[in-house]
């Protein structure tokens, strides 16, 4: 099979088809570039994370199951976002144990990829176009540990002459989103963000990326609370704006 | 509490679970003596451990030039051979005290006057710079832990690779003295701003002489 | 006893301890240092986790058969002349412990470090019988003298820096001279203490490992306060969780290595010691009397739970704790519980109840940064994220004391709305539409996010957009 006809889907996360849909569509255009042809099921929403992690397994069940029939085709699914794309690889299966779609449910989490290593697997060459600049790179935990992800978004990262990634200090610490965390225990989060965000500035990045949206969330409502303006970006979008 | 002691029992047995497999205790690596002591010498040295390498009948003469060098007016020995050896060989200016009765007849003493106790051991482990002792009726538990200096005799015959050796090479699972302990250094601290302090409430100091 | 208690009162002492400011550099000074020592210790990943799957095998092992394992320990060690007690719960515990003193007639006792006693609140019970306890290890004795509990499991007193150690030491030991210093501050300790050791009536100590071969009492430590607790009075008392025990001593190097490289990055404490008995008739020194109290305090019904059942492989290394983001911003006070960090999370709440301690298992952003460091392979994360379900939706036969407890009728509805809509296409749709429209509407203020953070804006079109640029779009 060419990769020319190679279908895979995307699965956008819902914090990106409502905040970040550019980060959506750099995925997609990025996947395209690498020789794909991404399929956006209308019908997707939600991986199910939110609930899960609240302990709602029921209501994350509910929704997870929804997505199961979005992508029924035995196509590779393709996730921007470390943390859905963990949720769906390492805990659907349990979410499902017993289910009557437990199978399915292992079936698509063994092909569910996060987009850096789909596009680092794929081989995607990106030649770069934008002028120099200093990135700090926030892994996030998902990437670290859900989906062992970081050195594939560090490799495209390197492909790019005029970008110098910058290692903050503690880089290997949460940032303080956690989901639900942000809110339950906002202070502690709040805390945990200026940990992070006193770091990155402690850095010269002109820029703050990550392959999570629910860590760039966090981040950037609490750099603009606290009244700084370094940009935050999701990796997609800054790769595509550096090669397009 | 006879009584506690079925309950607990009773609710442990609720359940049985499939008990894995372990795996086989890691092989001992084989190497020669020296390289052993190589091994033992540096690991205990970045503890701070002193180490000399000494011929065999030698010690009494090392003894003879450190002690009184080092301050030492009171060395504490037990009751088998390196008491004997020692008192058949008086050091001069240090007063050597044998520990032969119960310790509740001279707590005070020993915890006030001793300046440093000598053992032996039954061996040593190379991979972490660790004695073995196996205190006893001649080597009391507290010779080895009340004075501020620790002196101790190591064979070099005695080295083992790692503790799993010396477990099994040493038979310790077909019986243990009621006391038995691995040394690896002078007792130390790191409690107060995780900063490493040695001499805390064992051993200031600890002196290995290896002989032969 | 120190129990966590409700989402408010967690929260309230969370924002208390963020707001100290000395107390915060302190824990995060101590933690970089640790977590490098930790980290020059165990270089190796693929080392580390073969070493660790053993680790975890020898005891998922012993505790597979537990029953058997104790009562075959029960039987060596008395056989050795040690005395076995066997307590439900910490008041039937420091009950034994005072009975063992009281028929001594031990009116002083010198203790070595235990996180079981501080379990069961022995020290308050010992103070309210008139038995007069020191603590030992200098951590230890650090926080005896400030009043507090340990803020760490394994470093008691991480959380004072050397002025406030120099200050308490001013304030109970004023006859000597006052010092800064550090190595002066432990000489202090070390005069002080030599006089308990030497007078004490009774030594009270904790255990690392429980050998059932050999019906030994392994206790690893550096100071050499254990030592000197278990040795030089004439009565010993050592209390331990019933989990402690493994079947063989040669099972012992592979854990005893793990813990120590895991807990401080060393290859080994200073001491290890291994006690196998009383002072018999031909020795000179060592306890006339050794007991060990074997303490269930809900240990036995984790051991039943299939779900739970891993917590108890636990070694009590302090990595998770040292690796957690969140204790090394608020510190161990903060989570009011005798465990805190991840272990506290996962374990104080089954020990306690979901009611007293299941807010812990709020204060965890399944990061997994201590899932990964874990010497025994505990899965730390997906267990503490299951126990937030256990408080919400547990299942039906859950074993665990107030199930279901924590669930709100609000929080609940919420999420039930939630899903209604995002587990239907055409209501997600709808609602995205919605967003996206009304955007400019879009309230300022949402909550507890916005106290901290600007709110985010929804986008002027969703990612669901048919036919966009390339057409790749369905």
């Amino acid at each position: 099979m060419t990769k020319e006809t190679h279908e895979i889907y995307v699965f956008g996360t819902c914090l990106i088809d409502l905040l970040r849909p550019e980060a959506g569509m750099a995925a997609l255009r990025l996947l395209e570039r690498a020789g794909f042809r991404p399929l956006f099921p209308q019908a997707q929403s939600c991986c199910g994370q939110p609930a899960f992690n609240s302990g709602y397994r029921h209501e994350a069940r509910a929704v997870a199951r929804a997505q199961l029939a979005a992508f029924a085709r035995e196509l590779p699914v393709v996730v921007p976002s470390a943390s859905c794309a963990g949720m769906i690889r390492n805990h659907w299966p349990a979410l499902f144990a017993g289910e009557p779609e437990e199978a399915q449910a292992r079936a698509l989490a063994a092909r569910t990829f996060e987009l850096c290593e789909f596009l680092d697997r794929a081989g995607l060459v990106l030649q770069d176009r934008g002028e120099s600049v200093r990135v700090a790179l926030h892994h996030s935990c998902s990437a670290r540990r859900e989906t062992r992800t970081t050195a594939s978004a560090e490799r495209l990262l390197e492909q790019l002459s005029g970008v110098e990634c910058l290692a903050p200090a503690h880089a290997e610490e949460c940032c303080g989103f956690g989901g639900t965390f942000a809110i339950k225990q906002d202070a502690l989060s709040a805390a945990m963000a200026d940990s992070k965000c006193d770091a990155v500035l402690a850095t010269s990045a002109e820029r703050l990326l990550s392959q999570d949206a629910g860590c760039l969330l966090h981040l950037q409502g609490r750099l603009a609370q606290r009244g700084d303006t370094l940009p935050v970006q999701h990796i997609a979008e800054f790769l595509w704006e550096r090669i397009a | 509490m006879n009584e506690a002691r079925d309950h607990i029992l009773k609710r442990l047995r609720t359940v049985r679970r499939e008990a894995p497999d372990t795996g086989a205790p890691s092989p001992a690596t084989g190497a020669d003596g020296e390289t052993l002591i190589a091994r033992f010498r540096a690991a205990l040295e970045a503890v701070r451990g002193e180490v000399h390498r000494l011929r065999d009948g030698d010690w009494v003469g090392w003894l003879a030039r450190e002690l009184p060098a080092r301050g030492v007016g009171n060395l504490l020995a037990g009751t088998g051979e390196i008491g004997h050896t020692l008192q058949a060989h008086p050091i001069p200016g240090v007063t050597l005290h044998r520990y032969d009765r119960p310790v509740e007849d001279w707590k005070d003493a020993l915890f006030d006057h001793i300046d440093a106790g000598i053992t032996g051991c039954r061996g040593a482990i190379a991979a972490t710079g660790s004695l073995i002792l196996w205190p006893g009726p001649e080597e009391p538990r507290l010779l080895s832990l009340v004075p501020p200096l620790h002196i101790v005799l190591l064979d070099a015959a005695n080295l083992h690779a790692d503790l799993a050796t010396a477990i099994r090479s040493q038979g310790w699972a077909q019986g243990l003295p009621t006391n038995a302990l691995l040394i690896t250094g002078p007792s130390k601290t790191a409690d107060i701003e995780q900063t490493l302090t040695w001499g805390i409430h064992g051993p200031r100091e600890l002196v290995v002489l290896i002989l032969g | 006893m120190n129990v966590p208690g409700s989402m408010t009162t967690l929260r309230a002492r969370v924002r208390e301890a963020l707001g100290k400011a000395p107390v915060r550099r302190n824990f995060r000074a101590a933690m970089d240092g640790i977590r490098a020592k930790r980290a020059a210790a165990l270089p190796d990943a693929t080392d580390f986790a073969q070493r660790r799957a053993r680790a975890a095998a020898i005891r998922a092992r012993a505790l597979a058969r537990l029953p058997e394992l104790l009562e075959r320990l029960e039987q060596r060690l008395e056989a050795n002349g040690i005395q076995v007690h066997w307590a439900e719960d910490a008041t039937q515990a420091n009950a034994i412990v005072l009975d063992l003193l009281h028929r001594a007639g031990a009116r002083s006792v010198i203790k070595g470090k235990s996180m079981v006693s501080e379990e069961t609140g022995l020290n308050d019970a010992l103070g309210e019988a008139g038995v007069a306890v020191v603590e030992s290890d200098l951590g230890e004795y650090i926080v005896q003298l400030a009043g507090e509990p340990p803020s760490h499991i394994v470093a008691p007193a991480i959380h004072k820096n050397r002025h406030e150690v120099a200050a308490l030491f001013q304030a109970h030991h004023p006859q000597r001279e006052a010092t800064e210093d550090i190595e002066g501050l432990t000489a202090e300790a070390r005069q002080v203490l030599r006089r308990r050791f030497a007078q004490a009536d009774a030594g009270i100590s904790g255990v690392n490992f429980l050998v059932a071969e050999t019906g030994t009492l392994v206790l690893v430590e550096n100071e050499g306060n254990g030592r000197l607790s278990t040795s030089a009075p004439p009565l010993h008392i050592a209390i331990t969780g019933i989990e402690k025990v493994i079947e063989r001593l040669d099972e012992l190097p592979p854990l005893l290595d793990l813990l120590t490289r895991s807990a401080t990055g060393q290859p080994i404490t200073t001491y290890v010691n291994f006690i196998s008995g009383p002072r018999r008739a031909d020795e000179l020194d060592g306890p006339r009397e050794v007991h060990l109290v074997l303490l269930d305090n809900g240990r036995a019904r984790i051991h039943a739970d299939p779900l739970f059942a891993d917590t108890l492989r636990c070694i009590r290394c302090g990595s998770c704790i040292n690796h957690c983001p969140v204790y090394v911003q608020v510190g161990g006070h903060a989570y009011g519980s005798v465990y805190p960090g991840p272990i506290g999370a996962l374990l104080e709440p089954q020990r306690l109840g979901l009611e007293a301690g299941g807010s812990l298992t709020s204060a965890c952003t399944l990061c997994g940064a201590c899932g990964d460091v874990c010497p025994v392979a505990i899965p730390l994360p997906g267990l503490i994220n299951q126990l937030r379900a256990e408080g919400v939706e547990p299942r039906p036969d859950s074993p665990l004391p107030d199930a279901g407890r924590l669930r709100h009728r609000g929080e609940a509805l919420l999420w039930r709305l939630w899903a209604t809509i995002y587990a239907h296409p055409h209501r997600y749709r709808w609602l995205a539409r919605l967003l996206t429209a009304l955007r400019r509407l879009a309230p300022r203020r949402l909550g507890a996010w916005t106290r901290w953070r600007e709110a985010p804006r929804p986008a002027a079109r969703d990612l669901h957009r048919p036919g966009a640029r390339s057409g790749v779009l369905r």
